[in-house]
């Protein structure tokens, strides 16, 4: 009985603080994502034409996030009949966001105006054959190579 | 040393290739990492503690790289891959590899 009700605060307590860290993660990425409209990241090579007179740098972001008890708790049942699992779809899409935004930071630290071949990766840092501590933590990197415009440069 | 995950340099011309370079580290996370990874689990959210370790291990992969590409007289390196892979509970590999070139001006 004890036990059950220990489950169950964590429940609520995981379900309360999680959600709202969500709530507030995702505005503030709204936010920066905002900022940094105009620095896009592509996923593409170069333009046709490359500029004479830049310089580039790789630059990088990463972030490791955990779900937690509540969302855990949600996937666990979602295991059994199977289906999309919206608890940690929002959790990685979050997460990739943030990373994408942490490379942005670090681009535009060194001058840079924009991100080209940018890759993104998704990697388990725990092994999820280990069940008592299963839970999910995922690292979400970016990286690309950012582009400026050469200081000494007269194009 | 010039780094890029794309085939060249931009206004360089590649003089001379030195073939692959890599550079890989395995680190672990210590227990007081862990056991507040433990807690943050109740909670969700981002783990500081893991990100700062993997910002620290990937940054000692690339320098091992450099020194790598360093030796073998090359100047830049191209084409940049990052990866990562658990390889036993709590440790987590990092690789980065890419190709050591020797780039210079045009013409």
């Amino acid at each position: 009985m004890a036990n059950l009700i220990i489950i169950l605060l964590f429940l609520v307590i995981g379900y309360m603080t999680g959600t709202y860290f969500e709530k507030k993660h995702y505005r503030s990425i709204q936010e920066r994502e905002r900022y940094f409209v105009g620095m896009p990241a592509r996923s593409s090579h170069w333009k046709l034409d490359i500029p004479s007179g830049i310089d580039v740098t790789l630059v990088c972001g990463g972030v490791v996030v955990a779900s937690d008890y509540f969302k855990n708790f949600a996937a666990t049942l979602r295991n059994i009949f199977g289906g999309r699992m919206s608890a940690y779809e929002s959790l990685i899409d979050r997460g990739r966001r943030e990373a994408i935004l942490r490379m942005k930071e670090q681009a535009a630290r060194w001058g840079a105006y924009e991100i080209i071949n940018v890759r993104v990766e998704t990697s388990t840092i725990n092994s999820s054959s280990n069940k008592s501590k299963g839970m999910p933590m995922v690292e979400l990197f970016a990286y690309g190579t950012a582009i400026k415009r050469s200081r000494n440069s007269n194009a | 040393m010039l780094i890029t995950n794309v085939e060249t340099v931009p206004n360089k011309v590649i003089l001379k290739h030195f073939g692959l370079v890599y550079g890989s580290t395995i680190r672990a996370k210590h227990i007081g990492r862990d056991f507040a990874a433990g807690i943050k689990n109740i909670f969700g959210g981002e783990l500081r503690g893991y990100t700062e370790l993997l910002t620290e291990s990937r940054a000692e992969a690339v320098k091992r790289m450099m020194q790598q590409a360093h030796s073998m007289g090359a100047n830049a390196i191209v084409n940049v891959r990052f990866s990562t892979s658990s390889v036993a509970q709590g440790a987590a590999e990092i690789l980065v590899y890419g190709t050591a070139v020797m780039v210079g001006e045009h013409g």
